[in-house]
């Protein structure tokens, strides 16, 4: 190119980006203001006139498919999505007909059979019969798969084994398709709390056709879940998945129950930060919030603000005590350290959010469980305790250190403890925060002395949270084995006849584990939300889980 | 050469350094710079002694209250009090901006004055590798580190330092290279005087100017990366805490509690202003051509 | 020119190797692999899902594979989204980066170029010290600190603008863009002033100003090409700090943008999503770096003299 041209063309460019300049700042100017005056509808405003629901959903789900998630936010999303056998009800989590529309029980309690609908479809108009039932529990329990839920099926006879690999031939396990609208499934022992594991996600069935078009039954993460592909046997269908952005899902006329469902279409946010969360909120983009930042429910409280929804939470808030660690061996200091938890002050003052000190594993009130108290604030005898255990007055007591994953929260509880300990056991403990999988390690390999940890139960029951804590199991963690309390757990409480009695196992059980105190409990968990006073039909049970069949809009058209 | 020259009185010389501080002193803001830094510094040096809390101590039925009396910058949301929290919060900042600067300045002064010096292919072959490191996304190896190596204050020194040293071992290398050619120091070395005092008394005096300006401009920038990192979570990691560690907890509850993040932010840019202010200043007054027009 | 470009092409070959092996050596010396959750992991199941991902093979043999993977551009499975391929996610968050990337450079570089011009047109006098001072300014305060009182002021009190999300709501770009773009305007007008001040203290600009032409041509025609140059270079090394300060800037506003995407991987070690999105942003920079100077020198025609002997 010539110079001169090169010249023109410059100087041409300047002086019209000068100008430009100048004009972009005056149409930036007028367009802010505009966007002032002229607001367009806010996303609840629309969906309250659409029937669209804007949930926040918390993190972006790792994967859609029952089999193979296990979050609380992939919950939210897959009941929309699928459902199981039966659902519970929003007041009593007691069992309601979902694909089966009644079964039986024998007397022993062993073999349930459930009669399905005869107009039970999936999202594409096939038929939904008993054994896509059959196979999916086939496919959920392929070791390749990975799903870490599997222990949900381990009720029905040969299920583990045949998971474990010591049973090739799944015709051996429990689960027949009697024709094709009887299902019969034949369990080990009788378990009360069964059917409420049919409603976890991991129990749900998923369409044969679909998977197999998209690779292996066993083949982890195939395409089988995205918008377009996926197909399910619940009240809405996957419309879209935009990642870290939004999940769109649209009523699924199929749907058995298709003319009870009064919303549209469902919008989930991926909402990881709560702060941000809660502003989306004000500012009329959510209906409902996941949760809520600490620092704003005394604000939301004080303004006695209908929005914000308070309620207990089927789970613990704990610490484990490593007892392999020398000076934690002893069952007086263990306890010595149970004792010294202000529990009430924590809960007060620094969760701030309605939680209740917890002095037991599993939270009172767990289906009619009220677990027996073993433990209190009691700083004099804690003391009295520590000094028979060998350290009066703290003397001589190793620096204990706290673990807890990277979060503002732990922390500040992990602070507050820490100075409660120094303050009424004169002991000094460190505390060690890691990013969550750091942490996670850590906790599984023992690396650790006393380290934070939280249960939510996956289904209302004693037994979710007691057998935790058997010897060796994956989740106790402690290295705390007592072959009298897994005897209790394992073997006695399975075989109970009655509901009276298998509680009262559980509670010699719980009287063991709060005894030696393997691990501390401190709170019973809450649940916070933000609910748009147009969203009606929130249920507040202790599970958090919500029905779309029940939620509606109000001023949305059918 | 005639008799009146006895009024004319010889014009005393002035070397390099007096000409730029006769410069800084006329230029006002680098001076306010300068004194906030010294400022900073000492306060930062005496706070164990100076601080009016504990640096821990905590109130926990208090929470977070409004600046008052007893707490002239108000308390955060464990009670403690946030004049202590800035001025250790100011500690570590201001440390981890001097040490990880005085990294980059061991590294990248001597990798560039060898590159300078030699000349050749040795120089060759050391800015290609620079140009190649220039390319790595920086930020990105910076977070890895973070997270592999977890809480070590030491390694964010070294991490931060690692990057900063590129340039300033160019400024270094053109400098000395230039520098090396110049007439004086081939006179000086056809009068015999060895490399060595060469490179003492002429090379490093006036290598000297760039290297003070651009340290005095890396700190701020260093500084900001660090809050910038503490701000992701990689950073410094609590119960240390820094200016950045403080911005972040501020902004969380800036709506309830603004207090939270305004003093730690005036803080942190303050700070920044007064060594952008002090490297402009220095910049304009060890500059020979930015001399009276 | 042309071989100038090839030359530059070629040194990014090794420049890649490096940065590949420097990350996969430190992603797989993180402590806590990317299966740790926590409700407990039986053995057989951790063992299923490691071989499935390789994770089972000597770290010599997945470095291969994974590079010969790469060398095809296929950056594998996500470790944290079953089913999702690495490419697939930076794809998603691309364009969103890219446009916010974009929006940011033009605020940074419109604001920039008239700020620095117009104080290098009255050196020393008001008009050099306001927008001096507010570049100042806007380089002290960091993205983090201006972002969360812009959304205080704008999208909470004057409930102006809207304080998250990216092309969800009208005007949900405005915020992030002039967050990520102001730190650099500031720089940019310190680099325009100075390039222009050199400029103009030169004897052709005094002998066109001899000669009558107007201030406005002057400053158009003559100054700018030569005045403009420092922030032209600035732009490669601009590229990369954007790219860095988006991932700030997404997190403030939960933008579903590439450096989202990053942070998160870290923090989960979704090894294969870290090492594709490192390597990803490392072409690009160089790519970016070497336009950037390619650009400078066909500006500088001193430079491009120099280019054409090699």
């Amino acid at each position: 190119m010539k110079q001169s041209s090169l010249d023109a063309i410059l100087s041409a460019v300047t002086a019209v980006r000068l100008a430009k300049n100048l004009r972009l700042l005056s149409a930036l100017a007028l367009s802010l203001v505009l966007i002032g005056c002229g607001s367009s509808e806010s996303n609840v405003e629309a969906g309250n006139r659409t029937g669209t629901l804007h949930w926040g959903n918390g993190t972006e789900p790792q994967s859609l498919d029952p089999h193979i998630a296990t979050g609380v936010p992939e919950h939210h999303i897959i009941v929309a999505l699928m459902e199981g056998l039966v659902h519970k009800d929003s007041k009593t989590l007691g069992p309601t007909p979902g694909v089966a529309e009644s079964w039986t029980v024998s007397d022993d309690g062993t073999v349930y059979t459930f009669k399905l609908r005869d107009n039970a479809r999936w999202s594409n108009g096939d038929v939904h019969n008993a054994h896509d039932f059959v196979w999916s529990w086939w496919r959920a329990l392929q070791p390749a798969l990975g799903n870490l839920y599997a222990y949900m099926y381990f009720p029905i006879v040969n299920a583990r084994e045949y998971y474990e690999g010591e049973v090739t031939d799944f015709e051996l396990v429990g689960v027949k398709a009697l024709d094709d609208l009887t299902l019969q499934v034949t369990l080990d022992n009788p378990t009360p709390y069964f059917l409420q594991l049919l409603d976890h996600y991991s129990m749900y069935p998923v369409h044969q056709a679909t998977l197999e078009k998209f690779g292996a039954a066993d083949e982890r993460g195939t395409r089988w879940t995205y918008a377009g592909n996926m197909v399910g046997n619940g009240p809405f269908k996957l419309t879209s998945w935009e990642i870290n952005r939004a999940i769109e899902v649209e009523r699924n006329s199929f749907y058995w129950g298709n003319d009870e469902v009064r919303l549209n279409k469902i919008v989930f946010y991926p909402t990881e930060n709560t702060t941000t969360e809660e502003r989306m909120f004000r500012a009329g983009q959510l209906h409902y919030t996941n949760g809520v930042p600490i620092d704003k429910v005394a604000t939301y409280r004080e303004a006695n603000d209908p929005a914000l929804r308070v309620n207990p939470y089927l789970g613990t808030y704990f610490y484990r005590i490593n007892v392999a660690v020398p000076h934690l061996q002893d069952k007086r200091v263990r306890r010595a350290l149970g004792m010294t938890i202000d529990r009430k002050k924590i809960t007060e003052n620094v969760t701030k959010s309605g939680q209740i000190p917890a002095y037991a594993m599993t939270p009172p009130n767990t289906r009619g469980y009220y677990p027996p108290i073993n433990l209190n604030f009691d700083p004099e005898a804690a003391r009295q305790l520590l000094a028979e255990a060998g350290y009066p007055n703290g003397e001589g007591f190793p620096v204990t250190e706290i673990l807890y994953n990277t979060n503002e929260g732990h922390r500040k509880v992990a602070v507050a403890i820490q100075q409660m300990w120094r303050e009424h056991l004169n002991i000094e403990v460190k505390l060690l925060n890691q990013e969550w999988k750091v942490y996670l390690d850590s906790e599984s390999n023992g690396d650790y002395q006393i380290s934070r940890a939280g249960w939510i139960g996956d289904y209302v029951d004693p037994n979710n949270f007691l057998d935790m804590f058997i010897c060796n199991g994956g989740n106790n963690r402690t290295g705390w084995c007592n072959e009298e309390y897994d005897r209790l757990v394992l073997d006695v409480a399975p075989r109970a006849k009655t509901q009276e009695e298998r509680m009262a196992i559980f509670t010699q059980a719980e009287q063991m584990l709060m005894d030696e105190l393997p691990v501390l409990p401190i709170y019973t968990y809450t649940t916070a939300h933000l609910v748009h006073p147009a969203m009606k039909n929130v249920a507040t049970n202790i599970m958090d889980t919500q029905s779309y069949r029940e939620i509606y809009l109000e001023g949305a058209k059918d | 050469m005639d008799a009146n020259s006895s009024t004319l009185t010889a014009e005393k010389g002035t070397s390099l350094w007096e000409d730029a501080w006769i410069k800084l002193r006329k230029n006002r803001l680098a001076l306010i710079g300068l004194g906030l830094l010294v400022f900073l510094c000492v306060i930062s040096l005496l706070t164990p002694w100076i601080a009016p809390y504990g640096y821990e101590e905590q109130n926990l039925l208090m929470g977070a209250t409004p600046p008052s009396a007893e707490h002239w910058l108000g308390t955060d949301v464990f009670g403690r009090d946030m004049l202590t929290r800035i001025m250790w919060g100011g500690r570590v900042s201001l440390m981890v901006g001097f040490i990880a600067t005085a990294v980059a300045l061991a590294i990248g002064v001597i990798y560039g004055a060898v590159a300078g010096y030699v000349g050749g292919r040795v120089d060759a072959v050391m800015m290609r590798l620079v140009d190649i490191l220039y390319a790595l996304p920086f930020m990105i190896f910076i977070i890895l580190l973070m997270v592999v190596f977890g809480r070590n204050l030491l390694l964010l020194f070294f991490a931060i330092g690692a990057v900063e040293w590129l340039t300033m071992a160019r400024i270094v290398r053109g400098q000395v290279m230039s520098l090396r050619k110049q007439e004086f120091v081939e006179a000086a070395h056809s009068l015999g005087l060895s490399q060595w005092i060469i490179i003492r008394r002429h090379i490093i005096p006036n290598t000297l100017g760039p290297v003070i300006v651009y340290t005095t401009l890396t700190i701020p920038s260093v500084m900001l990366l660090e809050a910038f990192l503490s701000f992701l979570g990689l950073g410094i990691q609590p119960p240390q805490s820094s200016w950045g560690l403080l911005i972040n907890y501020g902004v969380e509850t800036m709506e309830e509690y603004p207090w939270l993040l305004i003093f730690p932010g005036i803080a942190l840019s303050l700070t920044l202003f007064a060594l952008n202010f002090l490297g402009d200043g220095l910049r304009d007054a060890l500059d020979p051509r930015t001399a009276k027009d | 020119m042309l071989r100038f470009a090839l030359g530059r092409l070629l040194q990014a070959i090794p420049v890649l190797l490096v940065v590949i092996t420097m990350t996969f050596l430190l992603v797989h010396s993180a402590p806590g692999g990317p299966f740790s959750a926590d409700k407990a992991v039986p053995e057989e199941v951790l063992e299923a899902l490691e071989a499935q991902y390789n994770l089972n093979q000597p770290l010599w043999q997945q470095y291969v594979n994974y590079l010969g993977d790469v060398l095809q551009g296929d950056m594998g499975p996500s470790f944290k989204y079953p089913g999702r391929s690495v490419n697939e996610l930076i794809l998603s968050g691309l364009g969103t980066t890219a446009e916010l990337g974009f929006y940011a450079m033009m605020v940074a570089i419109f604001i920039g170029v008239i700020a620095g011009v117009t104080a290098s047109m009255r050196p020393n006098t008001a008009q050099d010290y306001v927008p001096m001072t507010a570049a100042m300014i806007g380089i002290c305060m960091p993205s983090f600190l201006l972002g969360p009182l812009l959304v205080l002021i704008f999208g909470i009190h004057l409930e102006w603008l809207p304080v998250s999300g990216w092309d969800q709501i009208p005007g949900d770009k405005i915020l992030p863009a002039i967050t990520l773009g102001t730190g650099y305007a500031a720089y940019i007008a310190r680099l325009s002033r100075g390039g222009m001040l050199e400029v103009l203290s030169q004897d052709y600009i005094r002998t066109a100003r001899a000669k009558g032409l107007s201030e406005f041509l002057i400053i158009g025609k003559h100054a700018l090409r030569g005045g403009l140059i420092p922030v032209v270079a600035f732009l490669g090394p601009a590229f990369a700090g954007l790219l860095g300060g988006s991932f700030v800037v997404e997190t403030i506003y939960q933008i579903p943008g590439l450096g989202r995407f990053y942070v998160q991987a870290a923090f989960n070690r979704d090894y294969t999503m870290i090492l594709g999105t490192t390597v990803f942003f490392a072409t690009l920079i160089i790519v970016f770096n070497l336009l950037s100077d390619m650009l400078a020198v066909w500006l500088n025609p001193k430079l491009r003299q120099q280019v054409r002997g090699e």
